[in-house]
């Protein structure tokens, strides 16, 4: 059976990843090459390398923080910002990005997505859709100018599809940095929209918002960006808390955190003193590929 | 993939459609981006079918075909079309006709389940996670499966025929459980 996927999503501007707050404001985070080393030796399912600044200053993708991502990154990788050319696309993916996600080009080029999708196979391109709450209900929202559409993500979706897309990524603009969970009915709504598998992203702050976008909606893959960032072996931590909560998901990595409890804020707790002293310490050899 | 083949310590490794170096190779993997009409006509305009063959089916070096690359060992795909694939391993390349529950492409994480454990899947579990992503699958005769994966219905996930091997998965996309599938291909040189 088909596991959901857990996604990490890496925020880069200038070359640097950050954590963004309302697509407005930024902290610096580090180097995304290792941010890719941790989350790869987490248990990652998938990363998402997103370039903020490439299309707001007119420039190429980062051909070589791809490569040098991509020489660290054993899961999917994909990668979105500034591909306003076939030939971007194509440079990425021998740089070694899997996917590409398109943003703007699918809001004023579109015929661009169908181009790629019939050189590269339409596995390859992502639709990427900034979603907005609106008092007239959900809009797609046009980041570079600042302004929000007339479209409707669902309806966008599917024009995105009939273009070429293999896949729909889903961003909430008002949960971005909020910590409020994942938008639910804007998540689904998009997701019977498609047959094409969904990631959604925005707004999660713990395990608790990934197990209630699984249990609350069929969306195949959840992505965060912030929350991977500042708790050790994060990943690995929220998967242990869908696997207990019945969501499927990979957890291959040695130390599952199966048996760990989890405090409030979704960090792994030290053990209770008993089971410190019952413990077996048992030697496990170097796992040798 | 190089990034992958590196980490395990194969310096050797070449990306090449030179047929001088695919004649020398010990073993050969067969990567697929793309559609696979444009996949099968790259491989027959640069004449790479021939050399193949020469190599594959006459001097027996192991070849490894991964997505498209496996589904160019076919007879023949309905991706675009009807186009002739490489016919080394009898079967067709289909899309995927499932409930509507079922997104397609199928992408993701799934569990493989290995027919038999030599070759491929020597040092993996009995039901590894690999990474897929494809809109067309392969079917072909039970004699040739190697694993399959359930999505929908039982998808063939790796094929074998003597020294020809194919994965639908990407292992090079797949963590250790891809490394481990490397390491177990490269090691049949000599011994398939």
């Amino acid at each position: 059976m088909l596991k959901k996927r857990i996604i990490a999503t890496l925020v880069v501007r200038q070359g640097i990843v950050v954590q963004s707050i309302g697509f407005r404001s930024y902290l610096p985070v580090g180097r995304p090459e290792i941010a890719v080393e941790f989350l790869n030796d987490w248990g990652v399912d998938e990363i998402v390398l997103i370039d903020i600044s490439a299309t707001v200053e007119s420039r190429s993708p980062d051909m070589a923080m791809v490569e040098r991502v991509a020489k660290r990154c054993r899961v999917p990788l994909l990668v979105g910002g500034g591909i306003r050319t076939l030939a971007h696309a194509r440079e990425l993916v021998h740089s070694g990005a899997d996917k590409v996600a398109f943003n703007q080009a699918s809001l004023h080029t579109p015929g661009l997505l169908t181009q790629v999708a019939n050189v590269l196979g339409s596995q390859c391109v992502v639709g990427a859709i900034d979603g907005l709450r609106t008092t007239s209900g959900y809009k797609v929202y046009d980041y570079v100018l600042g302004q929000t559409t007339s479209q409707a993500p669902t309806e966008f979706a599917q024009a995105m599809v009939r273009l070429g897309c293999g896949e729909i990524f889903i961003q909430s603009v008002d949960r971005d940095g909020s910590r409020q969970g994942f938008d639910l009915p804007l998540i689904q709504a998009v997701r019977e929209a498609v047959d094409v598998p969904v990631i959604c992203c925005g707004g999660a702050a713990g395990a608790a918002h990934f197990v209630e976008v699984f249990e609350g909606t069929d969306v195949h893959a959840a992505s965060a960006a912030n929350l991977f960032h500042y708790t050790e072996h994060s990943v690995t931590v929220i998967k242990a808390a869908l696997l207990r909560a019945g969501v499927f998901v990979r957890n291959d990595v040695r130390a599952t955190y199966l048996e760990n409890p989890l405090g409030k804020n979704g960090r792994l707790e030290k053990k209770i003193d008993q089971a410190l002293e019952e413990m077996l310490f048992v030697r496990i050899e170097k796992e040798v590929i | 993939m190089r990034n992958a083949i590196s980490a395990l310590g194969y310096c050797k490794v070449v990306l090449s459609c030179d047929p001088q170096v695919i004649a020398e190779a010990n073993a050969i993997i067969l990567p697929g981006v793309g559609a696979f009409a444009e996949c099968a006509h790259n491989l027959r305009e640069r004449h790479l079918d021939e050399i193949l063959g020469e190599v594959v089916l006459k001097r027996g070096t192991p070849i490894l075909g991964i997505c498209v690359g496996m589904q160019l060992l076919s007879d023949f795909s309905e991706e675009g079309g009807r186009h002739a694939g490489l016919g080394w391993i009898p079967g067709v390349v289909r899309r995927f006709e499932l409930p509507r529950e079922y997104a397609v492409p199928h992408v993701g994480w799934n569990e493989v389940r290995p027919m038999r454990r030599e070759h491929l899947f020597s040092n993996l579990s009995e039901s590894p996670n690999f990474y897929f992503d494809h809109s067309y699958h392969f079917q072909c005769a039970p004699e040739h499966v190697l694993a399959h994966c359930e999505y929908g219905l039982s998808v063939v996930a790796a094929v074998q025929r003597n020294n020809i091997f194919g994965v639908q998965f990407h292992p090079e996309k797949s963590q250790n459980n891809g490394l481990k599938l490397f390491r177990a291909f490269f090691n049949t040189l000599g011994s398939c």
